[in-house]
């Protein structure tokens, strides 16, 4: 990291005045000086460049670990020809000129990539034509290159500073060339977390480190289970508490304000909230023998329905089944649920974490009464997603308190307001059956599934759909008032486990190796396939073959391990991983994890092995040790020491991911890494011990440390 | 209400704070040292972990009046540039995604080297017991074993 000049620093921030949201002046170095206030060139809503050469690219979409706050910059940075150590990135507020700021879905590298790459070409053609011009040059004779426009025959240069200002007078071309991917200096490179200095060193980066002048910090006491509503409330004793400035009623909830967030949980903890019932208290007892039974049955509406199963059932094959079952999960990012909202005189100024800010405009404007132009809406980095921010109300909840107040608050949520008020990833069992000819082949194959409120735990057009002739897929919805939704790898988080356990199931009662029967499968889904196979079958064989190689699978000598293994495919990347279990006092402990992916071209490499690295032990984690129960409407589980993660002590020594080469264009890389860690490791865990795991969360009861050979 | 005089990063400062506020509270809302986390508010976390005469304490569950004297360093104290071998090893192995229970991670980490310079895998495992969401584990452990390459001071 270079020196910053004490001019250029004053310089960079001083247009961070009265914004937390400019960030990376520590990546400037001494070239960057001069009056920034001066012309600037600006060819679209990423990229400005002003004359004295500081390049400022915008990250648009929301940062909440997935790594895009840098691999997108990347994309800008490549395309217009500029030093990475060089330039400047900021977090882009929302705004509708940036489109789609979403985190979900493993979306944004997917969905951004290529307007980036244009946006970045288009600038970059700007300036070659500005400076061909001022060379009275042909622009084919000049090139782009870390901040310079270079005339090749003379070797004249001029900086993209120099030339902003008269690049900012010409028309914006429409069909500016790309680079050649194989001249990418950037993209497929490893760049390091943007925010890396600020996170080691502690700066405010956050929504919750968010302070303003007049600001107010507020709890809020909300019902305590899922069917209760506000009937009363009595809050004498928490206005006697010091600190404590103002108690509001919103929207169903009742906030406390005061001049700290500790005055404002203590008066919360001493209000009288009488709760009355409004739809049924649900326990999860409840909803486990309703899934059993909705198992039992078939559905009206297959969700994928090829050949005839019950055929094949009728056909004096060897029929096996298993019930599988995964229970709901909190999403517990650990910055707890916050906004800061100050509503005035029709506007709302608002600033925090979500994962929607498009969402979040449009609902605080509908909650509000007020137009959406009316709303401006910042983003800090936050603390985590995996789902929990693909709904506004956390910036609702502040908007309508700052409103009933009269005042700019900061509200934040306890761990135990976040765990007991989220929705959840919906809990599901399903029962599967399958087929098995005279002639050793899959001919059937059933999965019928009860999942709670509307959720799924089957994917329709994922493997090994189309490689059985036979196959079909039930969905059904238990209605509830416990609010679920999508939480890191929807659906594919559920029907992974399920799916790719089953099938290690078959493979040992067919007396076939686990991975030779996918690829016979594959084979099949390919020369014969059954409906349309909604994955592309090289790529799976792709990412089964390199980890395959990768974790010498098959040819294990020693045996105090053993290796478990499963692939997934979702959001268009494949991944296929080999989990290694170490015995240890008899007690499976996962030593070693080895995962090979497909996702297209790779933008940033550190980023995205971080992010699969993490997604695996995110897996791994919930596999072992997290559930969320339900009894009388609430949730049992209250805080970390219930809801329980793996800790070091249970984390693998190794994790090895391997990126198979391509050409392609990205698909998403946030969530795929996740699905296939359950039933990996449940496949390595019944080749330890003979046991087979079917419920989530394995619970394997206390674990001895991890074992402490390294291959 | 009370009155505090604390040190904070080698900082004399005074605090007028009921006496079960917790240490993280008075940090962060009193003092706008906000490079310490909330995460849990019981302990079981680690987002909030600060230094009390060097060893790594909660604060979300540590009284402000239970300080007395003490030496209290946070994150920004640790060192303000980012040199502390800690922390220039988390930024060498890229460990953060989230970044948010770091500050928290390299404090407790920053604690055992300082106890053990050179510690093993069981050492590691034994008392870095802070909870990462976004599950960087791995690259924290390879961290800690990169910082005591570098070498902390006793």
């Amino acid at each position: 990291m270079e020196a910053v000049s004490r001019r250029s620093f004053l310089k960079i921030t001083s247009i961070a005045a009265g914004s937390s949201l400019v960030l990376g002046f520590n990546f400037l170095n001494d070239a960057v000086a001069g009056d920034i206030a001066d012309a600037v060139f600006s060819p679209n809503a990423y990229i400005t460049i002003s004359n004295t050469g500081l390049v400022t690219l915008m990250a648009p979409n929301p940062e909440i670990g997935q790594g895009v706050k840098t691999s997108l910059p990347m994309i800008l940075a490549e395309e217009l020809g500029v030093k990475w150590d060089a330039i400047h990135i900021e977090m882009a507020p929302y705004d509708p000129k940036y489109g789609g700021q979403v985190a979900g879905g493993s979306g944004a590298i997917r969905g951004r990539f290529a307007p980036l790459r244009k946006a970045g070409a288009t600038a970059r053609q700007m300036l070659i034509t500005a400076a061909a011009q001022q060379w009275n040059a042909k622009e084919d004779e000049c090139y782009a290159e870390d901040g310079y426009i270079i005339h090749k025959p003379s070797g004249k240069k001029l900086s993209y500073g120099e030339l902003a200002a008269k690049a900012a007078t010409l028309p914006v071309p429409a069909d500016a060339p790309l680079k050649d991917p194989k001249d990418f200096k950037i993209i497929g490179t490893r760049v390091h977390n943007v925010d890396n200095h600020k996170i080691i060193t502690g700066q405010p980066l956050y929504g919750i480190d968010t302070r303003r002048p007049g600001m107010l910090f507020a709890m809020v006491s909300r019902p305590p289970a899922f069917g209760k509503k506000l009937k009363s409330f009595d809050d004498t004793e928490t206005r006697k508490v010091t600190g404590v400035k103002n108690v509001v009623q919103a929207d169903g909830v009742v906030a406390v304000l005061a001049t700290s967030t500790w005055a404002a949980k203590k008066g919360r903890d001493k209000l009288k909230v009488v709760w009355e019932d409004a739809s049924p208290l649900e326990s999860t007892a409840e909803h486990e023998a309703a899934f059993a039974k909705l198992i039992e049955t078939k559905s009206d509406n297959a969700a994928r329905n090829d050949g005839d199963f019950d055929k094949a059932l009728a056909s004096g094959g060897k029929v096996i089944e298993a019930v599988y079952s995964v229970p709901n999960l909190s999403h517990a990012p650990m910055e707890p649920m916050n906004f800061f909202a100050d509503v005035k005189d029709g506007k709302a100024d608002l600033f925090g974490p979500t994962q929607v800010p498009q969402a979040m405009r449009s609902e605080v404007a509908k909650a509000l009464g007020i137009p959406p132009e009316n709303v401006t809406l910042g983003m800090p980095r936050q603390g985590g997603g995996f789902g929990r921010k693909l709904r506004p109300d956390n910036g609702v909840e502040a908007a309508l308190i700052s409103a009933a107040a009269k005042a700019p608050v900061q509200m934040m949520w306890t761990r135990e307001d976040d765990i007991q008020g989220d929705y959840y990833r919906p809990a599901s069992m399903s029962k599967y059956r399958a087929v098995i000819s005279a002639d050793n082949q899959l001919i059937g194959w059933h999965a019928n599934a009860a999942v709670l409120t509307g959720g799924s735990a089957t994917m329709r057009n994922g493997f090994p759909a189309a490689a059985i002739p036979n196959f079909r897929l039930d969905n059904h919805s238990l209605k509830s008032n416990i609010p679920t939704g999508p939480w890191r790898g929807p659906t594919a988080n559920a029907a992974a486990f399920g799916d790719e356990s089953f099938l290690d199931e078959l493979a040992i009662e067919m007396k076939k190796d686990p991975i030779a029967l996918r690829l016979e499968l594959l084979e099949k889904a390919k020369n014969q396939p059954a409906g349309q196979a909604g994955y592309n079958i090289d790529k799976f064989k792709s990412v089964i073959n390199l980890v395959s190689q990768m974790s010498n699978w098959g040819k294990n000598t020693n045996k105090n391990t053993h290796q478990g293994f499963a692939a997934y495919y979702s959001f268009n990347t494949y991944v296929a991983q080999v989990a290694e279990i170490t015995l240890i006092n008899g007690m499976p402990r996962v030593s070693k994890v080895y995962c090979a992916v497909n996702c297209g071209r790779v933008v940033n490499l550190a980023g995205a092995e971080n992010q699969v690295e993490g997604a695996i032990i995110d897996g791994l984690s919930h596999a072992l040790f997290s559930k969320i129960t339900f009894d009388k409407g609430a949730a049992v589980q209250k805080n970390f020491h219930s809801y329980k993660f793996l800790r070091m002590k249970d984390a693998p020594l190794e994790v090895i991911v391997k990126f198979v080469p391509s050409e392609d264009a990205p698909t998403g890389l946030g969530e795929p890494g996740l699905p296939p860690i359950a039933p990996a490791v449940a496949n390595a865990i019944f080749a330890a011990t003979g046991k087979r795991y079917r419920n989530l969360p394995f619970e394997l009861g206390a674990q001895k440390s991890a074992p402490k050979t390294r291959a | 209400m009370a009155t505090y005089h604390l040190s904070v990063n080698n900082k004399p400062v005074t605090v007028t704070a009921d006496e079960d506020t917790p240490l993280l509270w008075v940090l962060r809302d009193q003092l706008n040292l906000v490079g310490t986390k909330f995460g849990c508010g019981i302990a079981q976390c680690g987002a909030c972990t600060v230094h009390i005469d060097g060893e790594a304490v909660r604060s979300c569950s540590f009284p402000v009046s239970a300080v007395d004297k003490s030496k209290i360093t946070t994150i920004e104290g640790l060192s303000a540039t980012g040199t502390h071998p800690v922390q220039a090893a988390w930024s060498e192995m890229d460990v953060a995604q989230c970044g948010y229970c770091q500050a928290g991670q390299i404090m407790a980490a920053a604690a055992l080297l300082k106890r053990v310079p050179n510690p093993t895998d069981d050492d590691i495992d034994a008392n870095i017991t802070n909870i990462c969401r976004c599950a960087t584990h791995y690259r924290i452990r390879k961290a800690i074993h990169l910082a005591a390459k570098k070498g902390v001071k006793k």
